[in-house]
């Protein structure tokens, strides 16, 4: 794409919204999608009701709006497989990880193995993985 | 230090759209750079020249405009989120069958590799929005 220069930098996508409601969560996934073209080490980071974008059995026919959920499936054919969802976040719905839809990737580096993507961590620990990027979308 | 500036949300609505403009002004009043203005979500309402104040309040869309030409800022919209909200210029317009475009001058329309780019280039990428 338009950058040539090889800069390699780590891009977090914090998502915070609800999926359907307001289109925050469905614009920040094309965001994401665009992003994964330019060679970045991309996070995504889902807190508050965002953790519900990544819930299982998303049906939206009563909406009348696009269920695009089954997208994130895909995030890993992108090879963005570091998706950390806050414990606090889910706790705070009465939600786990079994509520969440099993997102993988397969790795490379493991004779493509397939592995989970998903990696629930405490509020501390968001903290620190947020500290360590050099640029973060809040969406 | 070079910046990038995210605009999230849509003019009059909320204070993101002043709150960005103001920064943006504060970052070249201290000398320092903006690589590009990239306007996302409802935040591509910040480039409709059909926006029409009142007279006594500030005119939020011409301010961008005019800034981008004294101080020669990148702004642009993002075309996936221009289009859902009806915000085009005279090509997009024609290619969308539409009877008008409404982008105001020293914006320009592109795409979301535009964002991504900017946050590459720049040492911060500074977001407004909720």
């Amino acid at each position: 794409m338009s950058d040539k220069g090889g800069t390699v930098k780590k891009l977090m996508y914090i998502n915070r919204k609800a999926p359907y409601g307001t289109i925050y969560a469905l614009e920040s996934l094309e965001v994401v999608l665009i992003g994964a073209a330019f060679d970045q080490n991309i996070s995504l980071a889902f807190i508050d009701d965002g953790v519900y974008q990544l819930a299982k059995g998303q049906n939206t026919e009563a909406l009348g709006v696009k269920n695009f959920s089954p997208t994130y499936k895909a995030l890993g054919d992108y090879d963005i497989n570091k998706i950390y969802v806050e414990k606090e976040s889910l706790q705070a719905r009465g939600l786990n990880q079994d509520d969440l839809m099993a997102l993988t990737y397969e790795d490379e580096d493991d004779d493509w193995a397939e592995k989970n993507s998903i990696h629930i961590v405490s509020t501390k620990e968001m903290s620190d993985i947020l500290e360590q990027q050099d640029v973060v979308f809040s969406f | 230090m070079k910046f990038g500036i995210l605009v999230n949300e849509g003019p009059y609505t909320h204070q993101a759209a002043d709150t960005a403009y103001q920064f943006a002004l504060a970052v070249i009043n201290k000398g320092h750079e903006i690589t590009r203005v990239f306007f996302y979500h409802d935040g591509v309402n910040n480039g409709t020249r059909l926006t029409t104040p009142p007279q006594d309040d500030r005119n939020i869309v011409s301010r961008w405009s005019e800034f981008a030409n004294t101080h020669n800022i990148d702004l642009v919209i993002c075309v996936a989120a221009a289009q859902r909200r009806g915000i085009c210029d005279s090509g997009e317009s024609k290619r969308n069958g539409k009877d008008t475009d409404n982008i105001a001058p020293g914006f320009r329309i592109s795409g979301l590799g535009q964002l991504i780019e900017a946050s590459i280039l720049s040492d911060r990428l500074v977001v407004f929005g909720d």
